[in-house]
């Protein structure tokens, strides 16, 4: 027994990972000590976080993880990516084993003030939706009355249809299912006359549809859903980089940079453009950065509008429009504090 | 002439050659008869099943093979209505190396290859069985050691690769080779410590083992990844795969050493009794006499946990690992395919059904080999 114990004590000696020394303040000093940025993301959620056809991590939080390792080492690929299930996405921030989570999470009073975390801002607007079938002629869930509705059992949006139904007056029959797959199964068969799920979801359960031009995602939100990248509480300068970042993306599609014309821009004479790719000011010291971290994102992730679109957008099998996520200059609600 | 004529045809004796048996009572249709239409029930069962083959066979045949898509590179390739398995196709190397470096794959490719050349000769029949036993001593010594050199890097100019990068097939094989290897040594200790005289030995055996057999295994890998770090020091972490590597070997050593009793204990006391007679001590006597008897009664349940094990180690999935099923859901909703969850589980499903068969196969040719007929 001793020599077993003694094997394996030196195989996990040997297997362990050095510490990830990742002490409250010190998270910037440890990713860049490490050459490396440890992103948590989910373990498959189609347009946020999935592996492509060769095993790459692609999606808009994973851009949001490839965002910051640009700013703060330059490089937007020096991202370890983890992918953590739902239950152990808080732990995996806590407990050090990753430097931000960036994993389609709500940000909701409670898990701001209750977890030890902070929540940077919102990459993504989302909210619940319904999907119907074209032939069935609803515009609007107003006439979802006594409609069957096909949902994922174990969902907060198991709760948010009960609330939205009895708060509006209507009946429904909730016909329930285990994963994605089998509620979209039961939606293409005709179990149900709507599927319920986060729209982003909705656009992505569509595509597994025969004929996904077959049904629509009703204009209605019942729940409001904005997801962004978390990181620990106590590390203020790591806190502010995160945020940061995403800021400089809109700011850059604001500001009409692009990773195409940012070349360009850095010749500008509008002093706000100077001021975000570095040509002017110290913004990016003020971060502890170098000054031409935003055009590093910009030039390796690009800005906010890119990374929708490329991700999520028109042109992707997702077919999102930006909605919510549109600039608020252009009817959307994404805004960011000035770089100044 | 010396001999006599022949007899003559119509006069003399000529046994009738032996005539084949009616085709009623031999062969197929005998078979038939009997196990098919022997009475009224069993003819209406039969019809029944063959109805139901009718209606299962062919349009399984014509969705998977006959009217399949097979080459191709994307969605748009698979307009036959049938399945696609240009979607395995694609993503084949992903499910087969998960995150591993495209230019370290071979790298696991080796580890395939040794793997393959010291299993397929234990099922030929041509080879000795001094090769195969050495060949079976490289497999659970050397070989593990090489892997986890190969696979991981860092040593003798290879590339480091973090076990985060590791997935798909190689990933199950790397867990269920380790808690097999592992578990066995393990749980052998455990079952003799169990029936051990020394009562500190036996209350730690059996604490460990009552321990591990009464959590399922899911909450011990929820333990390992959930719980664990929150204990450890900030900013001490252990590698998620070892976290899980280690909960899995306890738990099925737990489960081996309890099959083991079952042999231990099924062995006649006049057993232990004559190699105490021998005059051999308890390590001789366990090893030359008990032993070798207790783990060939034991085979069938050996081998019933290795393939329960195999099968155990897609629940890493919920520790967000990808094994070969979790490489398979990760990639079915990628919206850029269609409907391809069947494809996908089908090809999951087949993997694991050729591991699985071949441990089978392999345990009932050893209990064919070692059984020497007491």
């Amino acid at each position: 027994m001793k020599r077993i114990a003694a094997a394996l004590a030196t195989g996990v000696a040997t297997l362990a990972l050095s510490s990830t020394a990742a002490l409250a303040d010190e998270t910037l000093d440890a990713v860049t000590e490490r050459g490396e940025l440890v992103c948590g993301v989910s373990t498959g959620l189609p347009g946020f976080s999935n592996p492509d056809d060769s095993g790459n991590w692609t999606g808009i939080d994973v851009d949001v993880c490839r965002a910051v390792a640009a700013a703060v080492l330059g490089d937007a690929d020096a991202v370890k990516f983890v992918p953590l299930t739902a239950k152990e996405r808080f732990t995996a921030l806590q407990s050090g084993e990753i430097d931000v989570l960036s994993r389609n999470t709500t940000w909701t009073l409670t898990r701001d003030t209750s977890l030890g975390l902070n929540f940077t801002g919102t990459n993504y607007y989302d909210g619940q939706g319904f999907l119907v079938k074209k032939d069935l002629g609803v515009t609007s869930a107003t006439e979802l009355d006594g409609a069957s509705v096909c949902i994922q059992s174990g969902t907060t949006t198991e709760l948010n249809l009960a609330d939205y139904f009895r708060f509006q007056g209507m009946e429904y029959s909730p016909v329930v299912f285990d994963t994605s797959d089998q509620t979209v199964q039961g939606f293409a068969s005709g179990r149900c006359d709507v599927l319920t799920s986060d729209q982003s979801q909705l656009y992505a359960l569509r595509t597994k549809l025969d004929n996904p031009d077959s049904a629509v995602v009703l204009p209605e939100v019942i729940s409001k859903e904005p997801l962004g990248p978390v990181v620990r509480q106590g590390d203020d300068q790591w806190f502010n980089i995160v945020k940061w970042t995403l800021f400089a993306q809109i700011n850059a599609e604001e500001l009409g940079i692009t990773s195409e014309n940012l070349d360009e821009m850095m010749e500008s004479d509008n002093p706000s453009i100077k001021r975000l790719v570095g040509t002017e000011g110290d913004m990016g010291e003020k971060l502890g950065l170098s000054s031409d971290w935003a055009a590093k994102i910009v030039a390796q992730v690009g800005n906010y509008g890119e990374m929708f679109e490329r991700n999520v957008g028109m042109d992707t099998p997702l077919q999102i429009e930006r909605g919510l996520n549109a600039l608020w200059t252009n009817g959307g609600i994404q805004y960011a504090p000035p770089i100044r | 002439m010396a001999h006599s004529d022949p007899p003559s045809s119509d006069t003399g004796f000529r046994p009738i050659p032996p005539q084949p048996p009616p085709v009623t009572v031999v062969g197929p249709v005998r078979w038939v008869r009997d196990n098919l239409l022997s009475s009224p029930l069993n003819i209406a069962l039969t019809a029944l099943g063959l109805y139901l083959l009718w209606l299962v066979v062919p349009p399984l045949i014509d969705w998977g093979i006959l009217t399949a898509d097979f080459v191709g590179s994307s969605r748009d390739d698979c307009t036959s209505g049938g399945a696609c398995w240009v979607f395995i196709a694609t993503r084949l190397d992903f499910f087969v190396y998960g995150f591993y470096p495209d230019a370290e794959r071979w790298r696991v490719d080796v580890m395939f290859a040794m793997l393959a050349g010291f299993l397929v000769p234990q099922f030929l029949p041509g080879v000795s069985a001094r090769v195969r036993k050495w060949l079976g001593i490289f497999g659970l010594t050397v070989y593990p050691v090489i892997s986890g050199v190969l696979l991981l890097g860092g040593v003798f100019g290879l590339e480091a690769v973090e076990t985060g990068k590791w997935g798909g097939l190689m990933l199950t094989l790397v867990l269920s080779y380790v808690g097999i290897v592992a578990a066995l040594p393990i749980g052998i200790l455990l079952a003799l410590g169990r029936r051990s005289h020394m009562p500190i030995i036996r209350t730690i055996c059996v604490l460990f083992i009552e321990l591990w057999r009464g959590v399922p295994l899911i909450s011990v890998l929820f333990m390992a990844s959930v719980m664990l770090p929150l204990f450890l020091p900030e900013g001490v972490n252990f590698d998620k795969l070892l976290r899980a590597l280690i909960g899995i070997v306890m738990f099925q050593s737990a489960y081996m050493a309890e099959v083991i009793r079952g042999g231990l204990q099924g062995l006649p006391k006049g057993q232990y009794e004559a190699a105490s007679a021998l005059g051999l001590g308890y390590w001789r006597a366990t090893g030359l006499i008990i032993l070798p008897q207790a783990l060939k009664m034991v085979i069938p349940g050996i081998v019933n946990t290795f393939i329960a094990l195999f099968k155990d180690t897609t629940l890493v999935l919920i520790i967000g690992l990808f094994d070969i099923l979790g490489t398979v859901q990760a990639s079915i909703v990628d919206p850029a395919w269609g409907r391809v969850a069947i494809e996908g589980y089908i090809f999951a499903a087949f993997c694991f059904w050729v591991f699985c068969f071949g441990m089978s196969r392999y345990s009932q040719g050893l209990e064919k080999k070692l059984h020497t007929g007491h």
